[in-house]
């Protein structure tokens, strides 16, 4: 902190400030009136944000009232999804979502807290965990269409051979897929958040372990994880809720087939592929009002996890 | 040194190789990732790629201007809806800490940020859409500004919070009234951490598909109507990706190679300059 205000003293927006100072400083009612006018922006900006999401909730459940009032709530667990003979049902989407978001978790768990420990205890600092903490960043900038557009062309067909080694249906395409590429783009969320978390793990607690003999890895097993897991669960939540309303990528490579999934291989669809693929073909009302609704409900659980998150995190921090 | 300190010092030792190759092996994907699309891009990239528009199916060439141009005017729009709010509001509150008010501001954003893009690309088709009757680039642009707000209010509010106290006190010491305060004194101050949250915001929303697809909705032709729908970069690499003809495939190969390095050069860049500014983004 000390060397950040020293920094500031010789900046040339410190000399700046002795111009301001040296302008006759007039208290008209002009600037009166200026700064109460500026005060009161800033508040009604303030207040915009709430109205735009409330907004935002607001219009979702108006769209959604149509297929509320004809479908009612068995549309949540209906099992069969029909647009052209007017039969909805959301539990293949449900399913769908659920199966692709945890197993995309399962497989980025073991990566991202592996980065987060290397860059939070062994290394923190130096060329080479620089260069990991950069890569994961760029990880998280890489956009989602460009993740399914490589992990159709390039994934899709190494999935098909394994499966076919396997003895599966080789579709290639499918939740596993989906899966896989899911898992990539959400590690650097658990990761970084992680790594942050280990850092604040006091040294003396370390030390102490270590005074006794204890060897790193129990260390990290019996000071850092207990220490941090709460952090770390919180990581991993920020990541479901990623991996929950991640679209593009998804949507290009789980093969958009609106059945119950019968396996991890089999194609399906979650709720954010259904209506990137659906939504400007539904042509009637309870059909488009059907797909808002799975978008309602995206929005609320997305919403509920990534608060729970950041209310850990902060708990987490301010202790 | 007994068996028993041996076993505990070689399973740490094991451990920790474990946890090097867990980590570095994602830098692996990374990798593969940007080779593939560079070595499968770079050959598709040349002057007629850059300057025309593309070519009905089975006809050789073609381009992908339209693409570039209405990205570039899709992100500017959005920039201007968005920066001046995002900004303001970053400020409002970092000078409200505490407050009812500030709180459900500040609350606001946080649910912002965890919205799908998808979910925002749906309210949005309702809000200025559906009422107008077209899909339009303006309102694919609304959508992007939508996302980009909560980054611009996270950077604005961590980068002010770093700004000394002592420094407004003198500034309205002096008398300065306080707008004068805040965007002579403290803004210019925090200026460099506020351009990196603008990059990062613009490098976020410049990838993003899902809200343009019902809202910008994307157009084979050069158009540069705000009014009318407009093809962007992501969009036309979701839609040549997903169609089975090699010829289109192998656009949205050069198309992805644009995209993908002006990501992440903007992210670099921002990177680089704000490497004194201790922002957490």
């Amino acid at each position: 902190m000390d060397l950040k205000i020293v920094h500031f003293y010789h900046s040339p927006y410190f000399f700046y400030l002795d111009k301001v100072f040296m302008k006759k400083v007039k208290s008209s009612k002009g600037q009166i009136r200026a700064e109460s006018l500026f005060k009161r922006t800033l508040v009604a900006i303030g207040v915009s944000m709430i109205v735009l999401v409330f907004c935002l909730m607001l219009t979702l459940i108006i769209e959604s009232v149509p297929s509320m009032k004809s479908l009612g709530l068995k549309y949540l667990w209906g099992k069969t999804w029909d647009p052209v003979n007017n039969v909805y049902g959301a539990l293949p989407f449900l399913l769908g979502t659920i199966l692709t978001s945890f197993l995309a978790l399962i497989i980025s768990i073991p990566f991202s807290f592996a980065i987060a420990i290397y860059l939070g205890e062994y290394n923190p600092k130096g060329w080479l965990s620089n260069f990991l903490k950069n890569t994961v960043e760029l990880i998280a900038a890489v956009p989602s269409v460009i993740y399914g557009f490589w992990g159709l062309l390039v994934l899709v067909p190494l999935v098909r051979t394994m499966e076919m080694k396997l003895g599966i249906l080789p579709y290639g395409i499918g939740i596993f897929t989906a899966s896989l590429i899911l898992a990539v783009m959400i590690i650097p969320y658990a990761a970084s958040l992680g790594r942050e978390m280990i850092r604040l793990v006091p040294s003396p607690l370390k030390e102490g372990a270590y005074s006794l003999g204890a060897t790193r890895y129990e260390v990290i097993k019996n000071v850092i994880l207990p220490y941090t897991k709460s952090g770390l669960f919180a990581g991993i939540l920020l990541s479901l809720g990623r991996a929950l309303g991640e679209t593009m990528a998804v949507t290009m490579v789980i093969g958009n087939t609106s059945i119950i999934p019968t396996n991890i291989f089999s194609p399906g669809n979650t709720m954010a592929s259904v209506i990137a693929n659906e939504f400007t073909e539904a042509d009637h009302t309870v059909y488009l009002s059907a797909l808002i609704e799975l978008g309602l409900v995206l929005f609320v659980v997305t919403v509920i996890i990534n608060m729970i998150g950041k209310g850990i995190i902060k708990k987490f921090t301010n202790e | 040194m007994n068996a028993n300190v041996k076993y505990r010092v070689g399973k740490s030792k094991f451990i920790q190789g474990l946890i090097f190759f867990f980590a570095f092996i994602i830098t692996v994907p990374l990798m593969l990732i940007i080779l593939y699309i560079f070595r499968e891009g770079i050959t598709k990239i040349n002057w007629d790629f850059l300057t025309k528009i593309p070519k009905p199916v089975g006809e050789a060439g073609g381009g992908i201007v339209n693409a570039l141009i209405g990205s570039v005017l899709i992100i500017l729009t959005a920039s201007v809806i968005a920066i001046p709010i995002g900004i303001l509001c970053g400020i409002y509150l970092s000078e409200n800490k505490t407050g009812r008010l500030s709180y459900w501001s500040r609350l606001s954003v946080d649910v912002l940020q965890g919205v799908p893009s998808i979910v925002i690309g749906i309210v949005v088709y309702f809000w200025a859409v559906k009422p107008i009757g077209t899909f339009s680039a303006l309102s694919g642009s609304f959508a992007l500004a939508i996302m980009m707000l909560p980054i611009l209010i996270r950077s604005t509010e961590e980068t002010l919070k770093l700004i000394p106290f002592s420094l407004k006190e003198a500034g309205l010491a002096l008398g300065l009234p306080y707008h004068k305060v805040i965007l002579k004194v403290v803004v210019p101050c925090g200026i460099s951490g506020i351009l990196s949250g603008v990059m990062l915001s613009i490098a976020r929303i410049a990838g993003e598909t899902a809200p343009l697809l019902f809202t910008a909705f994307g157009n084979p032709y050069m158009s540069t109507n705000l009014r009318k729908p407009m093809q962007s970069l992501p969009l036309m690499i979701f839609n040549y990706a997903t169609s089975p003809y090699d010829e289109w495939h192998d656009m949205a190969w050069g198309a992805a190679l644009i995209l993908l390095f002006t990501v992440l050069l903007l992210n670099i860049i921002t990177k680089l300059t704000t490497r004194r500014w201790n922002v957490q983004l």
